[in-house]
């Protein structure tokens, strides 16, 4: 007999040897609906089509209407041209973008507030490559978006023909899968696994590349396809046994914090979160990418961890015993120096994908599952145990972080230029649109801040660019948000730099009457990286000065520019008129508003675990580091 | 570091090798030897990677292996409960003063001689990686003019199959 022995337990369960056959289920967003194809793992109705002879572009439009696909984010070109014909007697709403990176960005806009898979189309070489950041970003961030590129004909595949490029080779590192389909019967179930692919599990970005001639072909389409995937099994159910030793070692923590991360939001699992949350009494840090899914005003909240976290957020990670990690990973943003990262803690960490367990940080208990299915099981295991065993004692706990909230809460100092604070216009921007809004930020300092000053109370409220960091983010996800979400108001909050990048999408915006809102926290500078050099490059501002803002030649004027691509725009340059300008932005809807807030260049995000050093070394300004003594 | 053997059961898929391959590269894991071929399941191939990697960062390499779409499963094949075997062709200077010293030395490590012309002898040997450096150390003094070196193979002792058992469970 084979003594091979498999790798580890943990993997056992994904890809078994037939002794685990966890029940065949499927993630699927909330509103997905409890019909029948609950136990399809074909996204959609599952209708039936039976056989009929059409192209391969035909089937691509058809393959997207069944399984439920409503909006398309693309720009056309040679190799996808075929599509793009059925595509205009289709139902669905298609937006042709100004630029593939939009595409890529609303369609992960989208997918983020919808919880449904975003779709983006662009055409061969060029157009596929322009793909290439958004899917990276979707790939950081487990965004489930669906990229569909054309391919040179297959007879000419690898002679460098014009517009070839070798997509899926390019994306092979940055997409959880892609196919390169050359036969035109193929499209149907590559179609509806490609769906499958991105949606569940941990979700993430799928490319499928079709060739012009698998396009142009006849073939015999037929509805619900087969999916074929023998090496696919995401687990979703955790295991009993880790369950309850998570819970056991819950019950025995005097100094337990709940890590909150993204997955949380994919999951869908925020009501599941708070049961858990306020059974155990333990505080909640919300990562970035969580900002939303527990309520900032809920007093277990202690705010964000990481490098620009809260004193208390930080510090309770810091100091904690027991971290319960849930759909986080351990991010060097969230972490800093790895080995100083709460060096007290033992460690629960539930996730969907086992390879984020154990990668930085060794777990005491791995859980892999889904934590939609884990968080309800851990809550019950945990009555139980706090039944048989009372509950812990937090009170030394609560003492000690509720005097870090009232001690260092977030806040900013005037900047002696008399100018605006930034901070200020995102605090108000949050404060007179509330929590039902959308708030999308590029990537940077105001990206920090609208993550700080805006109160989130409700998970897919605020989108970025977290693992990527990709400037550029903000207006074309917002516009990809704001057509999944048509009824919210979504507000991108951009800095001068980001916004520079992808602002082309405001002609898709205005033309196609996408209303968002865009604020740009205009310093006139790529602010983040002024900040560093102003604290560790001894002020010396190397190409940092964007000219955009108070004093200078404002190339380009942000308000002719809104204007060209017709936005309403506005300037603000005064603390009186932020809150008035915010509510006339907030009163327009026929068309996208774009204000240019003219704030300080010299605000800088506080606090902050300067880079290199353990999460201890938090200063809440400049050289200015928390008294611990007095507690500890 | 220890030595690792993996034997990962994929589908025949384009690219299948590349996605493996660049994996490896980019997690900055070393692969020491691969090797790829058809198994007796039509659609599938298997690997038989070898890796030097502490046991942390085997798990790792693993997991994200186990995370490919095209991979079906993933073994790892200890020394112990499985045949490995490496295989090799050198081509060996040898003229009438020295042939028979080379012959005699192939025998000796139940390799074969597979070509002889006036100049050089090819040899072909298979074995487990040890056996083989020890017969290219033997060689080495006669003038060593090529090596080439195949991936290691492996597979279980006993009667189970690797593919079975996956093809039950899939």
């Amino acid at each position: 007999m084979s003594k091979g022995s498999p790798i580890s337990p943990s993997l056992m369960a994904t890809k078994s040897t037939g002794a685990h056959k966890a029940p065949e289920r499927v993630e699927r967003p909330a509103d997905a609906g409890v019909d029948s194809a609950a136990v399809s793992p074909v996204l959609g109705p599952n209708n039936v089509v039976p056989p009929t002879v059409m192209t391969g572009s035909q089937a691509i439009v058809r393959s997207l209407e069944e399984l439920g696909v409503q909006d398309i984010f693309g720009l056309p070109g040679g190799a996808i041209l075929p599509t793009y014909d059925p595509l205009m007697a289709s139902k669905m709403n298609h937006v042709l973008v100004r630029h593939e990176q939009g595409a890529g960005h609303a369609a992960q806009g989208y997918a983020m507030v919808t919880g449904r898979v975003g779709v983006c189309i662009a055409t061969s070489g060029p157009g596929a490559t322009n793909l290439v950041t958004a899917i990276m970003d979707a790939h950081m961030d487990s965004v489930p978006i669906v990229a569909i590129t054309g391919q040179v004909s297959s007879g000419v595949i690898g002679t460098d023909a014009f517009q070839e490029a070798d997509i899926v080779g390019i994306t092979m590192p940055i997409t959880k899968h892609s196919f390169l389909v050359t036969d035109p019967n193929d499209i149907p179930h590559v179609m509806a696994e490609a769906f499958h692919l991105a949606s569940t599990g941990r979700p993430g970005p799928v490319l499928v590349d079709v060739a012009k001639d698998a396009q142009q072909g006849q073939m015999t389409f037929s509805w619900p396809p087969k999916i074929d995937l023998p090496g696919y099994r995401p687990v979703v159910r955790g295991h009993n046994k880790q369950v309850r030793e998570a819970a056991r070692l819950i019950s025995g923590a005097s100094k337990p914090v709940l890590y909150v991360g993204g997955g949380v939001v994919k999951a869908h699992a925020s009501a599941e979160l708070r049961e858990l949350a306020e059974l155990t009494g333990a505080p909640v840090v919300t990562t970035l990418m969580a900002r939303g899914v527990f309520p900032d005003s809920h007093p277990q909240h202690v705010g964000m961890p990481g490098m620009h976290g809260t004193v208390s957020a930080v510090t309770a990670l810091q100091q904690s015993d027991l971290l319960i990690t849930l759909g986080a990973r351990f991010d060097d943003r969230v972490t800093g120096i790895l080995k100083s990262f709460a060096p007290n803690a033992k460690v629960i960490h539930a996730d969907i994908d086992p390879a984020e367990i154990s990668k930085n940080r060794t777990a005491d208990v791995p859980i892999v599952g889904s934590v939609k299915e884990i968080i309800p099981e851990l809550t019950e295991a945990l009555r139980l145990q706090f039944e048989a065993f009372g509950t812990p004692d937090l009170t030394t706990w609560w003492a000690f972080l509720n005097n870090l909230k009232e001690t260092y809460p977030l806040g900013w100092t005037e900047p002696e230029d008399g100018l605006s604070a930034p901070q200020r216009v995102i605090e108000r921007i949050g404060a007179l649109t509330g929590p039902e809004a959308v708030y999308v930020a590029g990537v940077g300092q105001h990206q920090m801040w609208a993550s700080q000053f805006i109160k989130y109370e409700r998970p897919h409220a605020w989108l970025n660019s977290g693992g990527a960091g990709t400037m550029g983010y903000a207006v074309p996800a917002a516009m990809g948000a704001k057509v999944g979400e048509p009824d919210r108001v979504v507000w991108a909050i951009d800095g001068d730099g980001c916004f520079q990048m992808t602002n082309q999408e405001l002609a898709t915006c205005a033309i196609n009457k996408i209303p968002i809102k865009v604020a740009i926290i205009n310093n006139s500078s790529l602010g983040m990286v002024r900040q560093w050099q102003t604290l560790f490059y001894e002020g010396r501002y190397s190409n940092t000065d964007l000219n955009t803002g108070h004093d200078t030649v404002r190339i380009p004027d942000f308000v002719k520019l809104a204007d060209a691509y017709g936005c309403a725009a506005f300037r603000c340059e005064r603390d009186e008129d932020i809150d008035a300008t915010i509510q006339k932005a907030l009163e327009i809807n026929d068309r996208p508003v774009v204000i240019d807030f003219v704030v300080s260049p010299n605000s800088m995000v506080w606090p902050m675990v300067p880079a290199g050093v353990s999460n201890d070394q938090i200063q809440v300004a400049r050289n200015m580091t928390p008294e611990w003594e007095e507690e500890d | 570091m220890t030595r690792h053997t993996l034997s990962v059961l994929v589908e025949d898929k384009p690219g299948v090798l590349t996605r493996v391959a660049s994996l490896f590269a980019r997690r900055a894991f070393n692969i020491n030897s691969l090797a790829v071929g058809p198994t007796e399941v039509p659609g599938m191939s298997r690997m038989t990677v070898v890796v030097d990697a502490d046991g942390e960062l085997i798990e790792q390499i693993t997991k994200q292996l186990n995370k490919l779409v095209n991979v079906i499963k993933i073994v790892e094949l200890t020394s112990e409960s499985s045949v490995q075997r490496d295989h090799i062709l050198v081509k060996v200077r040898a003229d009438a003063a020295t042939r028979l010293q080379v012959t005699q030395a192939a025998d000796l490590f139940r390799a074969s001689v597979v070509d002889v012309s006036t100049e050089s002898v090819v040899i072909e040997a298979t074995g487990h990686p040890e056996k083989l450096t020890a017969l290219l150390s033997v060689l080495e003094p006669f003038g060593i003019r090529e090596i080439v070196q195949s991936g290691t193979l492996a597979v279980g002792r006993g009667s189970r199959s690797m593919s079975d058992r996956a093809l039950r469970s899939a």
